[in-house]
């Protein structure tokens, strides 16, 4: 009795489970009737999600019979959905230090390749209403400076900015993301944010973007690798080529990111 | 198939036990979890460091303010909910309890533009001179606007069940308003209140979207516990899981506080609850009161 209970219960959290699972996966699991039709799977640093949308299209258009697949999010949670087993075929990370956590567990197909860094720039509300001019300007006394934490990567990078420059920042609050700096100025609570380029960009209007040499001492690199679970690795080794190549890499200097290293 | 005399039923299908068995898991697999993920060598050095010190210090002020804050406002509203009788009452009801559903990040960006630089009080509280943003006086605001509901709902219910007899006889007695409140009211209602205010401490402590978005995060001044939490998963797991640990088992404290006793809260009050043994209901244990 007591086991079947157990039996009962334990089929009931599967079938839920998959259920959740079904309707959490891209669209593009339910397309297997299509029979030809194969499905590239990309887990991309949030950073990257307009360059990466259009880049996707590009490939379709490349491949007839080719979906891709794209999931955006935090790097440090892709690599550990990645080594959790997520069914991805290409992985880029947004920092090398998220890619090694995949190598590391033998996960990656061949070394991964840079195709893009990315600096930090000074964001402030439209109109600059602090007058923040350069780097100098945000240890300035009741400057309501947001950073990331030196947990995450952005932060990381501002303490290496800073180190270098002999500045300490004062920052009115330490944010788990770059999105929630940006969210902080944007609102105008912020008088000044570190983020990267590519954010200010992204962000419109509503925010001015100042740029400082300071910002070369931290260059985020950005890696990304084919994965050893890769369905088609043809196909994946494809996109990185496309990513890598200067049809790629137009796309990703319109959205504000330099040139990998290759 | 002879029933037993005066026994009450208690038959229950086999499906439903396994339902219930499995809806049982869905709770407690979890919580099974993370004890099992915890790094026993390195819990102590590990919810102890500095920051997780600094978080679980300024969650519990935070918490004890924001209840305070609950009761103060609370007690009066929930009042004049139960027994007032004006224009849009229900309505004013309903918004009342609109945090309990409202995800948090909405409250927090709804606070941004209240009390924010840009918001609606923004530009009266500056010539004031007063910032709330990146202030712990913020992190005290979210906690209160997700909390309050909690307070007010279980107020409400102890309110209405309670009836108004013991006031109107006090009242007939010749005690002025104030006097049947205090002497009253106030101590019928006094269980409700207490595991009301339990439950906002709870509510207060978790809280974490509204913080967030409206307060920041800032070791000491905006970054509780759960904020905490967040930020050391990114690096540290085995700290995440511990401090997770630790706020777990002060949920588990609360709700052994406010439901677990065998006649907790509830019976601590004045026997006034009629013959029939009814005492007042607060949402938690009765499920239609929140509507």
């Amino acid at each position: 009795m007591k086991r079947s209970i157990a039996a009962v219960a334990a089929l009931a959290l599967a079938l839920g489970l998959a259920a959740c699972a079904g309707s959490g996966a891209p669209a593009g699991a339910g397309t297997s009737s299509e029979a030809a039709a194969t499905t590239l799977t990309v887990f991309a640093a949030a950073s990257l999600k307009s360059s990466f949308t259009e880049l996707a299209d590009t490939f379709e258009a490349q491949h007839p019979g080719t979906r891709v697949s794209l999931s955006f999010a935090g790097s440090s949670d892709l690599a550990t959905q990645i080594n959790q087993g997520a069914p991805a075929d290409v992985f880029a990370s947004a920092d090398t230090k998220n890619m090694d956590k995949v190598t590391v567990a033998g996960l990656a197909e061949g070394d991964p390749r840079v195709f893009a860094t990315n600096t930090l720039a000074i964001a402030v509300p439209a109109g600059n209403p602090a007058r923040v001019t350069g780097f100098q300007d945000l240890a300035r006394d009741g400057l309501r400076l947001v950073t990331c934490a030196r947990q995450v990567p952005c932060g990381a990078a501002a303490a290496t900015v800073a180190d270098k420059a002999g500045v300490t920042l004062r920052p009115v609050s330490e944010e788990n993301a770059v999105t929630d700096v940006l969210g902080k100025v944007t609102s105008g609570e912020a008088d000044a944010g570190l983020v990267y380029v590519t954010d200010v960009k992204s962000a419109g209007d509503k925010v001015d973007s100042i740029p400082f040499p300071e910002a070369g001492a931290a260059l985020n690199s950005y890696p990304i690798a084919a994965l050893s679970g890769a369905k088609d690795k043809e196909t994946a080794k494809a996109f990185i080529d496309l990513v890598l190549a200067s049809e790629g890499q137009q796309v990703l200097a319109k959205a504000g990111f330099g040139a990998g290293r290759q | 198939m002879k029933l037993p005399a005066r026994q009450p039923y208690t038959g229950i299908p086999r499906w439903v036990s396994g339902l219930a068995v499995l809806a049982a898991l869905v709770v407690i697999l979890p919580l099974i979890a993370i004890v099992a993920r915890v790094n026993w060598a390195n819990f102590i050095p590990l919810v102890t460091s500095e920051s997780a010190l600094d978080a679980l210090g300024l969650s519990l002020r935070t918490s004890a303010a924001s209840t305070l804050l609950c009761i103060v406002l609370g007690v009066p509203l929930a009042l004049v909910l139960a027994r007032g009788s004006f224009p849009f009452q229900r309505l004013l009801r309903s918004l009342v309890l609109l945090p309990l559903v409202l995800p948090p990040v909405v409250g927090g960006i709804a606070l941004l533009y209240t009390f924010g630089r840009q918001g609606l009080l923004g530009g009266a509280l500056q010539v004031l001179g007063i910032q709330i943003a990146f202030s712990t006086t913020a992190v005290v605001l979210a906690q209160t606007f997700v909390a309050l509901p909690f307070l007010v709902v279980s107020l409400e219910g102890a309110l209405r069940i309670g009836g108004q007899k013991y006031e109107a006889v006090a009242a007939t007695l010749g005690a002025p308003p104030g006097v049947v409140f205090r002497r009253v009211t106030l101590p019928l209602i006094l269980p409700g209140l207490a595991s009301g205010a339990v439950l906002s401490f709870a509510r207060s402590l978790g809280e974490f979207g509204a913080t967030l978005t409206f307060a920041g995060s800032l070791q000491g001044v905006t970054r509780t516990l759960p904020l905490e939490i967040y930020l050391q998963r990114e690096t540290d797991p085995d700290a995440a899981v511990a401090l997770s640990l630790v706020l777990v088992a002060v949920a588990v404290a609360v709700v052994a506080l406010a439901y677990g006793r065998p006649g907790g809260l509830q019976r601590q009050g004045p026997a006034l609850w009629g013959r029939s043994g009814q005492r007042p209901t607060t949402p938690g244990t009765a499920g239609g009161t929140v509507r």
